[in-house]
């Protein structure tokens, strides 16, 4: 790898990418001295901000928020146009008007996690300490962290039970985090695509994406925002081996099969012969765009440490003591990231807690990706827990 | 077991009239307002939705996919499951009944399956159609070929139901594991109870299908 011609540079300067990171387009929360976030790992973050977004109305009791965790590489922008991509939102399928999660019903939030690159306070970001790029400085975070930092939002929003939490993958492992963590803040829960903890092929895939970043001569220590640069390449291999951990061997093969890309013969080269390497490296690319090499670190190292029955003596259902929130789980038969069996084992704990628990497994054959896609029963059983759980808490309309 | 141990059964709806399965209203007369039921093998959720019709807290466990999905999209807490080898990760007395509705033939392991639900439950309702039903016996007898009706279309090489047995069967079964019978009803070919003054083998001859609540025993 390292071939510039293969994975071009990217097209936004760091220095652009670099204002997303201190000063989003979207909405913030500062949180000053006098509230520090606790991490795990024993160091006070502060001061710190959170970025987000929200769509909709809080109705008159307060009773409607719906908040949305992103995946590993997603951020707040989940139903608008991407200030850096120009692209949609990535949740467009199930959040927006008509679809499943509609402003017009709930006052949805989403944020950008702690340790994230699009104005939450993450790795990127400014230390105010030394004026410079956290960079490997930043403390190391976790799951639980980004869900305290959450509370601290939703806090300072005036709402004390949220309708709804949401998420897939990551997002999915927030899920369940915040209804370990707050019970009684959460009226009921949709976990897509996901795990109460990593498995260790997971864990694997993340060290081989570190490792690429790592090995990039530009990553420089980490410190390479200093010096102006981006180990762009290193991060471009993370994603491109990420990526085909989304996806399914069914789903690769109807999309591009062996067919070649713009020509009919092999080059007899290392160029992108076939579609898939061509598709992949674009994915590479344009990742690198929108993306902080540090902050995917931190993220997959998030993802790594969650082990929610760890956290409780080794036993699940201990998590889930008594609780009273409503959830949905849903996973796909060709997610092989996050397999119907991890999400079969919450469920057992969540019975085993006599918990209030739908659990559907989705057929596809376009792996995790799928709860990102258009996935119509996906996106009806989604529609219909909320719908089932907006009579139970009295919404109208819901 | 004896006839004389079946305790008399009130305010039945009768016949096939309404939204809903007469074995269905059945059930869910049986249950009292409030508890708290898991349906095991609950199919597209018309007996779960009866139930939570009434105020009951009902979840589910079904096999199909379809099943499971369709529940979900009722807004019902059903989760994909296997009677035969899922009961085993309930907890003890997690719910006050559990429901088995003609889905004891399709389990692998009706009698562990029995003993399960009442272990989760403190009471099980089981219904299931009864092989000894007259016109059952005819098809064996006179046409020579396993029984087919109207509620069980299936051909015995593509059937799911593995596991027949009669009346006379099922109470047997009970009495070896030490289950004791609170309730009991038959329902003929036209989902009205068989009068109860009848004898037991009338029972076990016109009903074409059961309906038990059943409790733990109190020891052997």
């Amino acid at each position: 790898m390292g071939d510039v011609k293969s994975i071009p540079s990217p097209a936004i300067s760091a220095d652009e990418r670099s204002h997303e990171v201190d000063h989003p387009s979207s909405q913030i929360a500062h949180f000053g001295a006098e509230q520090p976030l606790r991490l795990d790992c024993g160091v006070d973050l502060t001061p710190f901000q959170i970025a987000y977004q929200t769509y909709g109305e809080l109705n008159a009791d307060r009773s409607n928020a719906v908040l949305i965790c992103h995946a590993l590489t997603g951020d707040q922008h989940v139903a608008n146009v991407h200030p850096v991509t120009g692209k949609p939102g990535w949740w467009e399928t199930l959040v927006g008007p008509g679809r499943p999660i509609d402003p017009k019903h709930y006052f949805i939030i989403c944020s950008n996690v702690i340790g994230g690159c699009m104005g939450s306070t993450g790795p990127a970001s400014i230390n105010p300490a030394t004026g410079k790029v956290w960079g490997l400085e930043f403390p190391v975070i976790t799951i639980p962290d980004m869900v305290r930092a959450q509370a601290m939002l939703i806090d300072r929003l005036g709402i004390d039970t949220l309708f709804a939490v949401v998420g897939g993958s990551m997002g999915g492992m927030q899920v369940l985090q915040w209804t370990a963590a707050y019970p009684g803040r959460v009226f009921s829960a949709l976990a897509i695509a996901c795990a109460t903890r990593h498995s260790a092929q997971n864990i694997a895939f993340h060290e081989l994406g570190r490792q690429a970043v790592m090995a990039d001569p530009d990553w420089r220590g980490g410190g390479y925002a200093d010096q102006g640069i981006h180990p762009h390449r290193g991060l471009a291999v993370a994603r491109m081996a990420a990526h085909i951990t989304y996806l399914s061997d069914a789903a690769l093969h109807r999309k591009f099969g062996r067919r070649m890309q713009d020509r009919e013969l092999p080059t007899f080269s290392f160029d992108a012969d076939f579609q898939v390497e061509s598709y992949l490296r674009y994915q590479g690319s344009s990742f690198v765009e929108r993306f902080d090499a540090n902050s995917y670190l931190y993220l997959t190292r998030a993802m790594d440490y969650f082990d929610i029955a760890a956290d409780h003596g080794g036993v699940l259902a201990k998590a889930y003591a008594d609780i009273k929130t409503r959830f949905c789980v849903v996973s796909f038969t060709s997610d092989w990231l996050f397999p119907t069996s991890e999400s079969r084992a919450l469920v057992h704990a969540l019975n085993a807690s006599s918990a209030r628990v739908s659990f559907a497994e989705i057929e596809t054959d376009r792996g995790h990706d799928a709860f990102l896609l258009d996935v119509p029963e996906f996106l009806d059983i989604s529609r219909a827990f909320l719908q089932s759980a907006g009579k139970a808490r009295g919404l109208k309309d819901g | 077991m004896s006839v004389q141990e079946v305790l008399p059964l009130g305010g039945v709806a009768t016949g096939q009239s309404g939204d809903f399965r007469a074995d269905h209203r059945l059930v869910a007369e049986m249950v009292k307002p409030g508890s708290k039921v898991l349906d095991v093998g609950c199919g597209e959720g018309d007996l779960l939705q009866l139930l939570e019709n009434r105020g009951i807290d009902g979840r589910g466990i079904e096999l199909s996919r379809e099943g499971v999905n369709r529940c979900v999209a009722k807004g019902l807490a059903v989760v994909q499951g296997d009677a035969d080898t899922d009961l085993v990760n309930y907890p003890d007395d997690a719910f006050d009944y559990v429901i088995l509705s003609q889905t004891l033939q399709a389990t692998r392991q009706p009698r562990v399956v029995l003993e399960n639900l009442l272990r989760i439950g403190r009471r099980a309702i089981v219904s299931f159609p009864n092989f000894g039903f007259w016109k059952m016996r005819l098809q064996l007898l006179i046409g020579g070929h396993m029984p087919r009706t109207e509620n069980l279309p299936a051909t015995w090489y593509d059937t799911a139901n593995i596991h027949f047995c009669t009346i006379k069967d099922f109470v047997e079964l009970c009495d070896e594991i030490n289950v004791k019978m609170e309730r009991s009803v038959a329902l003929d070919l036209y989902g009205r109870p068989v009068p109860l003054n009848l004898p037991w083998w009338v029972w076990n001859m016109f009903g074409e299908q059961a309906v038990f609540l059943l409790s733990r025993g109190s020891g052997k």
